[in-house]
């Protein structure tokens, strides 16, 4: 799908839409991405990101990572900052899946010692970390311990024994976004959400065992300081999400704001999936609240299934996880909105970054870093496909005109109808294990949807933020397992 | 009432599933749109036996978002309460604040072994969302975030 004629180059990797394109803009849209990139997004997204160019409050530019695709009224690889005071937010800017977002583990085993015993591991984590419609989640707690998970995040966790206290300093924000309040979360939510805690869920969501070979380090003294310091070292990945909860949160608000918008605030309805409500509103503040408790319980998710990921490798190892080198490299959300500082001196301002499909990327010297990234900047979990790898990037400081974002994954190019037409799962599993990926799926539907021709280049992807200046390439890491919902 | 299935899965958004489900009457497209979420959910509808019945009602501004409305009931049930349902009578009445809509929901609680996964829905959207006349037929279209 050809770009708009409209869209001019900045410089490499950089694209502007001006203002005027469609009515109503307040900013540019801004595109990060090659021009393959460019080339292969769905004229949608533009679309869509003009669409957000028209958000009150909007500040600088409606932004584009270089995996956008469409999503509902936002793009999904969208930034858009708003300005706290003046500004909106919007569901479709964040997610239904609110705090989606990755983590990743190393550990200290290298792939001649894993592989021998690849099978038991990929068996054992499909089992103990369920998957799928119809799954519930292996930590049991009632109503109102859940109503504490959705104020305290992964600390919740680790206050009970899923985890140690270095996991939440490589959590982004400590695993708790401050300022949720369970009083704005609906029943039904709660009903939906209290029982998927420790589930992985489904769609593109999964939990692969990686392998960080020789040739697959770009820059050997940023993945030294990320721990992933030896050759053919095995890793851990996992993406999920606030599940059924986080979905329900969206839901509910998405329909309050639409029916507010034009009477209570005079704002144009001109996408259905762009509702919104100005931030500094009792709708906007009772959403946020919502939002970060939703935020909270997908934290609290990863860090019980980070328990169990020890708990299987130990088992299959018969070694403790301390002995086993496994630890936290970073965990971050790629589905939020953020109240964030961002300029300099009397430029400083107060921002509500919502990023969706989008990963923070803050640069080196930023404050709210842990000790050991102050000066690499923030590690950066770019997820590709099933079949073709994953990125760990960092943080750069030039990263600052995209408020310190960057790609989250490779970006879908075709639906999921038509991957299935074109791949039956039982044979992708097949293809996949003659290529040494060892797949346990909950769906044969659902695997073939994964395909990974089903999505754009990682490759290209995780270049183009380089390139950019939004973030840059530490090491390439290597399927060889994986366990998808 | 027993409606057949009649709808189809179509390209639209990539990262979900949208489909198109048809009936004589906005009833009958209603009852089309839960059997295409049940397709959706488990890979054979057919394995979901009729052994517990549930009756909703629900009201909207408009005959899309009951559409909404009814979806995200089903995906609800299924989430909260692992129910597998399909939609058997149904009367939509037309009221001046709205339409409003009654149904008796069948089937059963999910049982692993015997239904085979589909997708994870977790909330239909209101991207593309109709439900209306088309063509001396009732279409009722919408897309489901997987």
């Amino acid at each position: 799908m050809p770009a708009p004629a409209s869209i001019r180059q900045v410089r490499p990797c950089v694209w502007e839409l001006p203002i005027g394109v469609r009515p109503g803009m307040r900013v540019p849209v801004r595109v990060f991405a090659s021009e393959k990139l460019l080339q292969e997004m769905d004229d949608k997204v533009f679309e869509q990101a003009a669409n957000v160019a028209t958000l009150p409050g909007i500040v600088d530019a409606s932004l584009c990572m270089p995996d956008a695709h469409w999503g509902y009224g936002f793009p999904i690889g969208g930034v858009a900052a708003m300005d706290a005071r003046s500004g909106v937010i919007s569901p479709g800017g964040i997610g239904f899946d609110i705090n989606c977002g990755m983590r990743l583990v190393r550990t200290g085993l290298a792939w001649p010692e894993v592989q021998p015993k690849l099978r038991a591991l990929v068996d054992e984590l499909a089992e103990r970390v369920p998957a799928g419609v119809g799954r519930r989640g292996f930590v049991s707690i009632g109503r109102d311990e859940f109503r504490d998970v959705l104020c305290e995040g992964a600390r919740w966790a680790v206050a009970r024994g899923y985890g140690v206290a270095e996991d939440l300093a490589r959590t982004e924000a400590g695993g708790c976004f401050a300022g949720a309040d369970p009083e704005c979360v609906s029943e039904r939510a709660v009903e939906r959400g209290y029982r998927q805690l420790g589930t992985l869920g489904s769609g593109n969501h999964y939990l692969e065992i990686q392998v960080l070979h020789p040739d697959g380090v770009y820059d050997a003294q940023l993945a030294k300081a990320f721990e992933l310091d030896f050759p053919e070292q095995v890793v851990v990945m996992f993406h999920c999400g606030s599940r059924g909860f986080g979905h329900q949160v969206a839901s509910d608000y998405l329909e309050d704001f639409l029916s507010v918008m034009p009477t209570k605030f005079g704002l144009p309805v001109i996408d259905r999936e762009l509702a919104c409500a100005p931030f500094d509103s009792p709708e906007g503040r009772s959403y946020y609240a919502a939002m970060c408790c939703a935020a909270n319980m997908s934290f609290a998710n990863r860090q019980v299934i980070l328990h169990r990921i020890r708990e299987v490798f130990s088992d299959v190892f018969g070694r403790s996880p301390e002995q086993l080198g496994i630890r936290q490299v970073y965990d971050v959300a790629h589905n939020t909105a953020k109240l964030e500082d961002h300029g300099e001196g009397p430029a400083r301002r107060r921002l509500l970054v919502h990023r969706k499909g989008a990963t923070r990327a803050f640069p080196p010297g930023h404050p709210e870093l842990p000790p050991e990234y102050r000066l690499t900047g923030q590690p950066v979990i770019l997820g590709g496909s099933m079949e073709t790898g994953s990125y760990v990037l960092a943080g750069l400081s030039s990263g600052a005109e995209a408020f310190f974002s960057t790609a989250h994954g490779s970006g879908r190019t075709m639906s999921r109808t038509r991957a299935r037409k074109l791949v039956r799962g039982s044979e992708l599993q097949e293809q996949m294990a003659r290529r040494g990926i060892l797949v346990r799926s909950a769906s044969w539907r659902g695997l073939a949807e994964e395909a990974g021709f089903a999505y754009k280049s990682v490759d290209e992807v995780a270049a183009a933020t380089e390139e950019a200046g939004l973030s840059r390439r530490v090491a390439h890491l290597v399927p060889v397992g994986n366990v998808k919902g | 009432m027993t409606v057949a299935p009649d709808f189809e899965f179509v390209e639209g958004a990539t990262s979900d599933l949208s489909f198109v489900a048809r009936g004589d009457t906005p009833e009958e497209a209603l009852a089309a749109a839960a059997e295409a979420l049940l397709a959706a959910t488990v890979e054979d509808p057919a394995s979901v036996r009729e052994e517990l019945s549930r009756c909703i009602d629900l009201a909207a501004r408009d005959l899309d978002l009951l559409l909404l409305r009814f979806l995200n009931e089903l995906v609800y049930l299924r989430d909260a309460e692992d129910l597998l349902l399909r939609a058997r009578r149904l009367r939509v009445a037309a009221l001046p604040e709205g339409p409003r809509l009654h149904a008796e929901l069948v089937g059963e609680r999910w049982c692993a072994g015997r239904h085979v996964p589909g997708a994870e829905v977790k909330a239909a959207t209101v991207h593309a969302l109709a439900l209306r006349p088309v063509a001396g037929r009732w279409e009722a279209r919408a897309t489901l975030d997987v």
